[in-house]
């Protein structure tokens, strides 16, 4: 097994990037991949609260960096998948505490016997973002329907092309069809044509996303609701299958722009 | 040794180092610069160094990689200056200056001299947010311009796409440059030191052409085939 290493970043803050990883890495994790999640955001850290693995940890990336325990040892594993596992950032420290060659380092340990890694990277284009890509093979880019999220993921973009790491594809969270529709909200057609980057999925709106984070249980596992059921698509994408974007029972004009956009790609 | 050495000149200018680069492979030089370096390890240290690196197109690792390195011998480097606009982007991502303070006489007339001779920076891709593209000439963008990037030309701009981002043309003050573009939905264009900010973005985007009327003000006139 060689594993993929996917960064999920997105410019602005409170995009839902750690939304994103827990959601995805479950999903994979459903479909009987073993994956890592690596929370790269140190000092600031959430994903453990999350995936609901907060009391479990007792090492984190920082006492790996220094040699203060194994990898494996930080390695935390999920509640339900045991093919899942955290390694959690350092909550005392700051962004310095690692450089990009540790992340690459790290993430080369776990290539051998792992599908995929997946790195959530914090906000922002400094250095915990500059650590994040580091080690990417693929970046997906997390933005909402809004004016100023899309600008910051614009400038991603911009950023990962100049340091060569190629296109990211893009996850449109939080998207309000009603809204759309009555002209409140950038529809994922004008998202995408600005950015100019192949889609990769639409999550719409939800408010089970929220009560899942709270409860420290990714909506992926709740097979009712529909943003559950995004993400789940874009983990089959990941994984190399073609699916259509289209819910059952959505046949609305929406979707069927958002198809007609990803297949002109 | 003698050789290697030859190939990176090093002088003192008024804010330091300045290290000039000539057209041989980037490799050998930046192993020249480090030798030399490492030659006279009392005189480098603690140095502010610029380096003017010619055409060299250099990525962020080439960069990030020879920053290490110098700062490793305690040698800080604050500025690149260089003819590739690549380079250029590279060293404002990284945040090194682009630009040396140096009074350069005969190159600012030269500057001129390259308008009349219609010199042109082609770039064939959309221009993001935080990019900021300057040249002392025309730019021919093949792509879009999104907000938040800025495009600087000393002549004209001409870009084949859309374009949402600030524009600036004829910026060493020449009134009779121009701007044009498929879909002209900047909401700030400039020419030489006339400004128009806060423009609405038109309902049915055509190609436009802008220039100073008769009146001094920026004015945009539809673009017609024949």
């Amino acid at each position: 097994m060689t594993a993929q290493v996917i960064t999920i970043t997105s410019g602005k803050g409170g995009v839902g990037k750690t939304t994103a990883v827990a959601n995805l890495a479950t999903a994979l994790a459903m479909d009987g991949r073993r994956v890592v999640c690596i929370d790269g955001d140190i000092g600031l850290r959430n994903l453990d609260v999350v995936m609901g693995l907060e009391n479990r940890i007792v090492y984190d990336i920082v006492d790996v960096i220094e040699g203060r325990c194994k990898l494996k040892q930080a390695m935390i594993r999920d509640k339900h998948y045991p093919d899942l596992y955290l390694i959690p950032a350092a909550q005392t420290r700051d962004k310095n505490s690692v450089s990009p060659s540790d992340m690459v380092r790290i993430c080369n340990d776990l290539r051998a016997d792992t599908d995929f890694v997946i790195i959530d990277s914090p906000a922002g284009i400094e250095r915990g973002f500059r650590n994040a890509i580091a080690a990417a093979d693929r970046v997906l880019l997390v933005t909402n329907p809004e004016v100023s999220a899309v600008r910051d993921a614009d400038r991603v973009v911009g950023i990962l092309e100049a340091e060569e790491k190629g296109n990211p594809a893009l996850v449109i969270n939080r998207l309000n069809p009603n809204l759309v529709k009555n002209n409140d909200m950038l529809s994922a057609e004008d998202v995408l044509d600005l950015l100019g980057i192949q889609l990769i999925g639409v999550v719409p709106e939800d408010e089970t996303v929220i009560i899942g984070s709270n409860r420290g249980a990714p909506v992926v596992n709740d097979t009712k609701s529909r943003a559950g059921a995004a993400f789940r698509n874009i983990a089959k994408r990941l994984q190399g299958q073609d699916i259509p974007f289209m819910e059952a029972g959505q046949q609305s004009g929406l979707w069927n722009a958002i198809q007609r956009l990803a297949g002109r790609k | 040794m003698e050789q290697t050495a030859s190939i990176v000149q090093i002088k003192g200018i008024r804010d330091g180092l300045l290290a000039s680069f000539s057209d041989a492979p980037w490799e050998d030089q930046r192993a020249a610069l480090l030798t030399q370096i490492d030659e006279r390890p009392d005189f480098f240290r603690g140095a502010r160094l610029a380096m003017d690196v010619g055409a060299q197109i250099l990525k962020v690792n080439d960069l990030v990689d020879l920053r290490d390195r110098l700062s490793e011998r305690n040698v800080s480097l604050w500025a690149v200056v260089s003819e590739s606009p690549v380079t250029e982007q590279t060293s404002q991502l990284l945040g090194l200056a682009t630009r040396i303070s140096k009074p350069r006489p005969e190159e600012q007339k030269q500057f001129i001299d390259t308008i009349t001779d219609e010199t042109a920076l082609f770039v064939n891709k959309t221009i993001r947010s935080g990019n900021r593209i300057e040249f002392p000439g025309h730019i021919v963008i093949v792509g879009d311009v999104n907000p938040g990037a800025e495009i600087v030309a000393e002549g004209n701009i001409i870009v084949w796409g859309r374009v949402r981002g600030m524009m600036h043309a004829g910026s060493k003050g020449d009134r009779s440059a121009f701007i044009c573009a498929l879909d002209l939905s900047a909401n700030q264009l400039r020419i030489a030191d006339e400004v128009s900010a806060n423009l609405k973005p038109p309902k049915d985007p055509k190609p436009e052409i802008v220039s100073i009327n008769s009146d001094g003000r920026l004015q945009a006139e539809l673009w017609n085939a024949g």
